[in-house]
C-alpha cells in the first residue's frame, strides 16, 4: 500500500468532507428546527433546498443573458444569489406550512408526514414542468463565476478553490447568525418557548402560528442558501437533485439529535466527513475490492453504530415536555 | 396470434366484398383495413431526454417518409411514443402496455441497455419485434431471441476499439470510472480487459451513482495522476465529473464510449471536454454522406439538429416498415411473429450504411468510430472530428 499517497491526499479529503458537511449542516437545520417545534419531519425540505438552487441558476443565467455578469463583482453576485435563494425558499417553506401542514395540525402525526411527502413529489414535478416550459431543459448548469473558480495549489495533491473557501465561510457565518438569533434574541426565545410548550407559550402572549411560520421561514432560508452554495460548488442541478442531499441531511439531523440545532451542524459535518473519507479511501485501503460506490454503506454503517450507543444522537434529542 | 390472423382474414374478406359491392374507388375503402402502429421507447423526460427525443423524432420522420407502401396496401401507419424515463421498471411497465395493443407490430428502442434487456423479455413473450437504434450491451442480442434486433455495434467491440485507440495514443496508465448500469459498467469492463491486454496499466476501476459531488472520487485519481480517464456511462453524469476534474487540476486525457455523444456534454462540462476522445457506434450525421438530406429534413421539421441515434432510429424504422410490408404481402394484417421473421430477412441500405442481421439479430458488420470533441460550443457538437472509422464484424454467436 502506498502510504505516501494515503497521507498525501488526507488534507484534500478533509477539505472535501468539510464542504459537503457544511452543506448537509445547512440543510439539516431545516429538518431539525421544524422537528423541534412541531415534532414532525418536513420531507418537502429537500425540494425547498433545490428551489434555492434553481433560483440561483435562473438569476445567473438571466444576468449572463443580459450580458451583465461580467460587469458585477462576483462576490456581490453571490450575495444577490444567496439573498434571492433564501427569500424564495423561505417564503416557499412558509407557504407550504400554511397550505399543507397547518390545516392538519390537530391530526395524528403520520398525516402531516404523508402530506409532506406529497408536497415533495408535487414540487419536484412542478420545478420540472416550469423548467421544461421555460428553458426546455432538465439539467441546468451554473455559469462559472471566474474568480471563484481560481485554485491555490498547496501541494501536488492538495488544492483549494476560492469557491470552496466561500462555501465554508458562508456556511459558518450563517450557522453563527442562526445560533445568535435563536439564543440571544427575543424572537429566538419565543421560538424556543413555542418548541417547549405551545399552550403555555400562547398564554404568555406569544403568537404561536406566527412563530411556527418564522421557524419555517428560517429553516427554508437556510435550505435555500444551501441550494445556492450547492449549485455554485457542484454546478449541475436538476429537479431531482434535492432528494439525496435531503435524505442525507435528514440523517445528519437524526445523528446530531433531532430538534437540536448544534446537533444538526455537528451531524452534518460528521456525515460529510465520513462520506468523503469512505469515497476516497475505501478503494485505496482495500486494494480495489470495495470502491467509492460503497461510501454510503460505510457511512451509514458507522451511523448505525453511533446510534446504537447514542440512540438520541450525538448531542441528544430535544423534545418538549408534555404538560 | 391466431385471433389476429383470423381478424385479418375476416377484414380482408369484408373489404373484398365491399370493394365488389361498390366501385366508388378502392382508395377510400382501403383506408379501412386497419392501423399499424410503431411504438418508440426512449427517455423523453429526465437527463437523457435529448437523446431519447432524437430516437422518437427519427422514427417519426421515417414513418412519414416510408409509410407509402403500407398505405397503398390499405393500412394507416401511426407512431406511438412511450417515455421509458431511462428506468428499467418504467420500460417494463410500458412494454406490458405495448404488447396489449395488438396494432403495435414493432418497437423502436431503447436508449439504455439496462432498460432494453428487461423490456425485451416482455416483448419476447408476445413475439413482438424490437429494433434497437442504440443499445450496445452484448446481452441485448446474445440471448438469441428471435424478436430482438439492433442496427448499431456492440460494447465488447466498442470497449476494445477504445482501448486500442488509447494504446495508439501512447497511453500507459488509465483510470476507469463507470456508472454501475448494465451499459456503463459493461463497456468499462470491456475497455479495461482490452487495455490490460494491450499493456496499459489500469490504476483503478470505480463505479459511482453520484451525480453532483465528485470531489471524493477525484481526489485519489488526481493523486495517482493517470494519463487517461475512461468514463463508462452517459454524458449527464460524465459532464460534471469531467468538469470538476479539470477544475481540481486533473490533467489526464478523457475518454468515453458512445454515451458521451450528446451536445449536452459540452453544455455541462464546457472547456473541460474539448479535446477528449469518445468511441461511438453512431457517428455524427456529417460522417454519413447519405444522411445529409435526412439532417436537413430533420432540422426543417423539428427546428434542431438531429442528436446521435436519430439517424439509427430512422434506419431501424425503415427496416421495420419493410419487414411489415413483406410480412403483410397481399394486403393482410400480419402477425407479430411473421413481422419479426420478415425483419430478420431484410437487407437494407439506409443512411447509416447497409444493414443485414446475423442469427442473433446483430448487424453482420457494424461501424465503429473514434471521435474527438473540437469545441465547447454545444451548437458545434455535430462538427466533432472523426479520428478513426472501422467496419468490424459482430462477434460470432457463442451459444
Amino acid at each position: 500500500m502506498d502510504f505516501a499517497l494515503l497521507i498525501g491526499i488526507f488534507p484534500q479529503v478533509l477539505l472535501d468532507g468539510l464542504i459537503l458537511g457544511f452543506m448537509y449542516a445547512l440543510i439539516a437545520l431545516g429538518y431539525t428546527m421544524v422537528y423541534g417545534v412541531l415534532e414532525f419531519i418536513n420531507f418537502a425540505h429537500s425540494e425547498i433546498f433545490v428551489t434555492g438552487a434553481f433560483v440561483g441558476v435562473e438569476i445567473l443565467l438571466g444576468l449572463q443573458h443580459a450580458g451583465r455578469l461580467a460587469g458585477v463583482p462576483p462576490f456581490l453576485v453571490l450575495l444577490l444569489l444567496l439573498a434571492a435563494g433564501m427569500a424564495v425558499s423561505g417564503l416557499l417553506a412558509v407557504a407550504i406550512e400554511r397550505i399543507a401542514y397547518r390545516p392538519l395540525r390537530g391530526a395524528p402525526r403520520l398525516i402531516p408526514l404523508i402530506s409532506a411527502i406529497g408536497v415533495s413529489f408535487f414540487l419536484q414535478d412542478l420545478i420540472r414542468l416550469i423548467e421544461s416550459i421555460w428553458r426546455n431543459a432538465f439539467n441546468l448548469v451554473y455559469p462559472g463565476l471566474e474568480p471563484l473558480n481560481r485554485r491555490f495549489e498547496l501541494t501536488a495533491t492538495v488544492d483549494v478553490s476560492v469557491k470552496a473557501l466561500v462555501v465554508i465561510a458562508a456556511s459558518l457565518l450563517m450557522l453563527l447568525a442562526l445560533h445568535l438569533l435563536v439564543n440571544k434574541t427575543r424572537l429566538g426565545t419565543a421560538i424556543r418557548a413555542v418548541a417547549e410548550d405551545q399552550a403555555t407559550a400562547s398564554l404568555m402572549g406569544i403568537n404561536v402560528d406566527r412563530m411556527i411560520s418564522t421557524t419555517f421561514l428560517i429553516g427554508g432560508a437556510m435550505g435555500g442558501a444551501a441550494g445556492v452554495l450547492f449549485g455554485v460548488q457542484y454546478s449541475l442541478i436538476n429537479p431531482y437533485t434535492g432528494f439525496i442531499p435531503g435524505l442525507k441531511a435528514f440523517t445528519a439531523a437524526v445523528l446530531g439529535g433531532i430538534g437540536n440545532i448544534p446537533g444538526a451542524m455537528m451531524g452534518g459535518l460528521v456525515l460529510g466527513l465520513l462520506e468523503a473519507f469512505a469515497a476516497s479511501y475505501l478503494s485505496l485501503l482495500t486494494g480495489g475490492a470495495f470502491g467509492a460506490e460503497y461510501k454510503d454503506i460505510f457511512a451509514f454503517s458507522v451511523l448505525i453504530l453511533i446510534l446504537i450507543f447514542r440512540p438520541k444522537g450525538l448531542l441528544g434529542e430535544v423534545v418538549r415536555e408534555r404538560a | 396470434m391466431k385471433t389476429h390472423r383470423a381478424r385479418g382474414v375476416i377484414s380482408v374478406a369484408i373489404l373484398t366484398l365491399a370493394a365488389l359491392a361498390s366501385p366508388a374507388g378502392s382508395r377510400v375503402l382501403a383506408q379501412g383495413k386497419g392501423t399499424i402502429k410503431i411504438a418508440t421507447q426512449s427517455p423523453l423526460s429526465g437527463g437523457q431526454a435529448a437523446l431519447g427525443e432524437g430516437i422518437k423524432l427519427g422514427t417519426q420522420l421515417a414513418i412519414e417518409k416510408f409509410k407509402g407502401p403500407l398505405e397503398r396496401m390499405g393500412f394507416t401507419v401511426e407512431l406511438v411514443p412511450f417515455d421509458d424515463q431511462a428506468k428499467p421498471d418504467v420500460g417494463v411497465a410500458n412494454a406490458k402496455n405495448i404488447i396489449s395493443d395488438k396494432d403495435i407490430l414493432v418497437v423502436i428502442g431503447h436508449l439504455n441497455s439496462g432498460v432494453a434487456i428487461p423490456s425485451s423479455e416482455v416483448y419476447k413473450d408476445a413475439s413482438l419485434a424490437m429494433i434497437s437504434p442504440a443499445n450496445t450491451n452484448p446481452t441485448v442480442t446474445d440471448r438469441g431471441y428471435p424478436n430482438v434486433f439492433r442496427v448499431c455495434g456492440r460494447d465488447d467491440v466498442q470497449g476494445a476499439v477504445g482501448a486500442e485507440f488509447a494504446k495508439s495514443l501512447g497511453i500507459k496508465t488509465a483510470y476507469v470510472i463507470h456508472d454501475k448500469t448494465t451499459y456503463g459498467q459493461g463497456v468499462a469492463e470491456f475497455f479495461k480487459a482490452e487495455a490490460e491486454k494491450k499493456g496499459i496499466k489500469v490504476l483503478g476501476f470505480e463505479g459511482s451513482e453520484e451525480r453532483s459531488n465528485f470531489d471524493p472520487i477525484i481526489t485519489p485519481i488526481k493523486a495517482r495522476n493517470p494519463e487517461l480517464i475512461y468514463f463508462g456511462g452517459l454524458y449527464d453524469q460524465a459532464g460534471p465529473f469531467f468538469g470538476q476534474s479539470r477544475e481540481k487540476g486533473v490533467k489526464s486525457r478523457f475518454m468515453g464510449p458512445d454515451g458521451m455523444d450528446s451536445s449536452d456534454l459540452t453544455k455541462i462540462a464546457g472547456k473541460a471536454v474539448v479535446g477528449m476522445y469518445y468511441t461511438s457506434v453512431a457517428g455524427p450525421v456529417s460522417v454519413y454522406p447519405q444522411a445529409k438530406q435526412f439532417a436537413e429534413e430533420y432540422r426543417k421539421k423539428f427546428g434542431k439538429n438531429p442528436e446521435p441515434f436519430a439517424a439509427q432510429a430512422y434506419d431501424a424504422t425503415a427496416i421495420a416498415l419493410r419487414g411489415i410490408a413483406a410480412a403483410g404481402k397481399g394486403g393482410r394484417m400480419p402477425g407479430r411473429e411473421e413481422v419479426a421473421a420478415a425483419i430478420h430477412a431484410v437487407k437494407y441500405t439506409g443512411i447509416t450504411g447497409t444493414i443485414e442481421f446475423d442469427k442473433k439479430g446483430d448487424p453482420k458488420k457494424a461501424l465503429y468510430f473514434v471521435l474527438q470533441v473540437t469545441s465547447d460550443n454545444p451548437e458545434k457538437w455535430g462538427e466533432n472530428r472523426e479520428v478513426k472509422r472501422l467496419l468490424i464484424a459482430s462477434p460470432a454467436p457463442t451459444m
